[in-house]
């Protein structure tokens, strides 16, 4: 069960990141656009274009759903926006970098910046969930004291206080979300990007879900979700980025 | 949270340090069959390193001794002539002979014990005196200042045109190349042993990669360099590697006492005597503990540097591959 508490002080400080980059509202610029997407597209080998003429920003701070039929190219997009995928056209700039620019060595420190959900979760099982949750400290060469109360706080927070020593195969799949979502959570990220974060939860769970993306957003944090789930973006006023065909409509 | 970030209206709330964790685990696994196997194998090549580097030495040695020996010494031999008084060319060619500068010794060879030289062709009734038989002169030489053997072989002509001089010169040059041989060939093998166990670490390097993928894609999402995860794939080889080269060396190191303690136990048997011919002694000495020692660390920097190396750069192909659109599969769109 998720805690009614408020927003863990590991989240809750609005502390510089590590790269010196603003991290949380209070040294933000308003509304900048932290992802920009202009006439992208993309075509694995000689096959059709997966993804066309994409262009779109994403506003810091801002809440949107990214939603369209199987095969759309949600997953492709994600990994754009994680700069897992290079595009074959178009620009992309995130952070205020041409990401074409920028040389291989500096990849992970941006994608430091972003807080990535899975829908399989992508949790090493041999790991407890505090280890799981503290890896993206951990590969930062963070001392383990330094964080320690953190992502215990954060557990607790996300409900899993209980579950701190439970290895990944013995969590229920909200329980897996959650360890997953609280990793992604774990460095502050600028932006949070979840695939499908509700598909294997029963709808209860999905609604608690989807209130500690609203709270993460409320802190400032701009989250996207893919999703199929229409009643889950019936219960948030927010953007949707339909993908129909390999083409993006937004409708604020 | 620090202890300023806690507010009075959440006393109840359990010290996030009071909750007991584990100390962190490897992010590799630890065991696993491949593991195991590589351990297997790494251990079988630092036994057989250890072995050959053992064996090269134990030649070394015994050739250097037999050519020290055979170097101490030279022969005079004076071919039986009609017009020729043995005695006489015998006393002589000692007498030439010692007064050499560098020869620390010269006794002729009497009768009785070239007869027993011959015993083994000719059997034990000799008569000596009936046979015309070549007599020697045993002459022992200052090793390390031998004496002239071309002005020794001129004085003996010219004295006595029947005598030649046997200065061992082409048993030494057998022994020295033959050791030259050895060597080369224990190096030779040591050189294919160490290749073969890098390649079969290359290989278990990226079957271990490959098994692990999947920890290779958690660490890349969540921001690793491709140096952190290469230190966690070495750690984990380190310790395999350190292990097997351990259990590997530990292996000969015993082989090497053991079979020391079974030859000064079964000294001067016919099978002791034989392996001591052909093998010398099979101590190895305190060196060769050290160069065993030697092995052991070499195979284990030989593979971990082999694991951080192909981990580098199999993460780069990951990465390329995985980036490149032109060369994913397409199957998650």
């Amino acid at each position: 069960m998720l805690r009614k508490t408020g927003w863990p002080g590991a989240v809750r400080r609005s502390l510089k990141h590590p790269c010196g980059a603003p991290s949380g509202n209070v040294d933000r610029e308003p509304q900048s656009a932290v992802i920009h997407f202009e006439n992208v597209g993309l075509r694995y080998g000689l096959g059709p274009e997966i993804l066309r003429d994409i262009t779109f920003d994403i506003p810091a701070s801002s809440f949107q759903f990214l939603t369209g039929p199987s095969g759309a190219g949600k997953t492709t997009l994600l990994k754009l926006l994680f700069l897992s995928l290079k595009p074959t056209r178009g620009l992309i700039r995130m952070f205020d970098r041409d990401i074409a620019s920028i040389p291989r060595e500096d990849l992970p420190m941006l994608r430091r910046r972003i807080g990535i959900v899975f829908q399989d979760f992508q949790l090493l099982d041999h790991l407890t969930t505090y280890e799981n949750v503290s890896l993206p400290l951990r590969v930062r060469g963070k001392e383990e004291h330094t964080y320690r109360s953190d992502v215990i706080e954060l557990l607790k927070w996300v409900g899993l206080g209980q579950r701190i020593n439970v290895l990944p195969p013995v969590l229920s799949g909200g329980e897996k979300q959650r360890a997953a979502i609280a990793r992604a959570l774990m460095d502050r990220p600028e932006i949070l990007l979840a695939d499908e974060p509700t598909g294997n939860v029963d709808p209860p769970m999905a609604r608690r879900l989807l209130g500690l993306f609203r709270e993460l957003n409320r802190q400032g944090t701009a989250v996207l979700i893919a999703t199929h789930d229409f009643a889950l973006m019936d219960q948030v006023d927010a953007r949707r980025m339909i993908l129909s065909e390999g083409r993006l409509e937004i409708y604020s | 949270m620090s202890a300023a970030d806690k507010t009075p209206a959440q006393p109840e709330r359990k010290k996030p340090a009071d909750v007991k964790t584990r100390p962190h685990g490897p992010i590799v696994p630890s065991a696993n069959v491949q593991g195991s196997a590589l351990l297997a194998v790494i251990a079988i090549m630092s036994f057989l390193a250890c072995l050959t580097l053992g064996g090269v030495s134990m030649v070394r040695a015994t050739a250097a001794s037999w050519q020290s020996q055979i170097s101490r010494e030279i022969t005079i031999q004076i071919k039986p002539d009609d017009n020729l008084d043995m005695d006489k060319a015998l006393n002589d060619a000692r007498n030439i002979a010692s007064s050499f500068v560098g020869v620390t010794g010269a006794s002729i060879m009497d009768k009785q014990a070239t007869s027993r030289l011959l015993e083994p062709w000719l059997g034990a009734s000799l008569n000596i005196d009936e046979l015309p038989v070549p007599r020697l002169v045993i002459v022992t030489i200052d090793e390390s200042a031998p004496p002239d053997f071309a002005a020794l072989r001129d004085a003996l002509a010219k004295k006595i045109p029947q005598a030649s001089l046997d200065d061992h010169r082409t048993w030494v040059n057998r022994l020295v190349s033959m050791a030259r041989t050895t060597v080369a060939i224990g190096t030779g093998v040591l050189v294919l042993v160490f290749s073969a166990m890098v390649l079969t670490v290359i290989f278990a390097t990226r079957g271990a990669l490959s098994g692990n993928r999947h920890i290779v894609e958690v660490l890349h999402f969540v921001g690793a360099e491709a140096s952190f995860v290469a230190n966690e794939f070495q750690k984990h080889f380190l310790i395999i590697s350190l292990k097997g080269s351990g259990a590997g060396s530990a292996l000969a190191a015993i082989f090497f006492l053991l079979a020391s303690w079974w030859q000064s136990r079964s000294l001067a048997t016919p099978a002791s005597d034989q392996a001591t011919a052909l093998f010398g002694t099979f101590s190895v000495g305190w060196l060769g503990y050290v160069g065993i020692a030697l092995t052991m660390i070499l195979i284990a920097g030989l593979t971990t540097l082999t694991a951080r190396l192909t981990v580098m750069r199999t993460i780069y192909e990951i990465d390329q591959i995985r980036s490149d659109p032109a060369r994913s599969d397409g199957l998650n769109t």
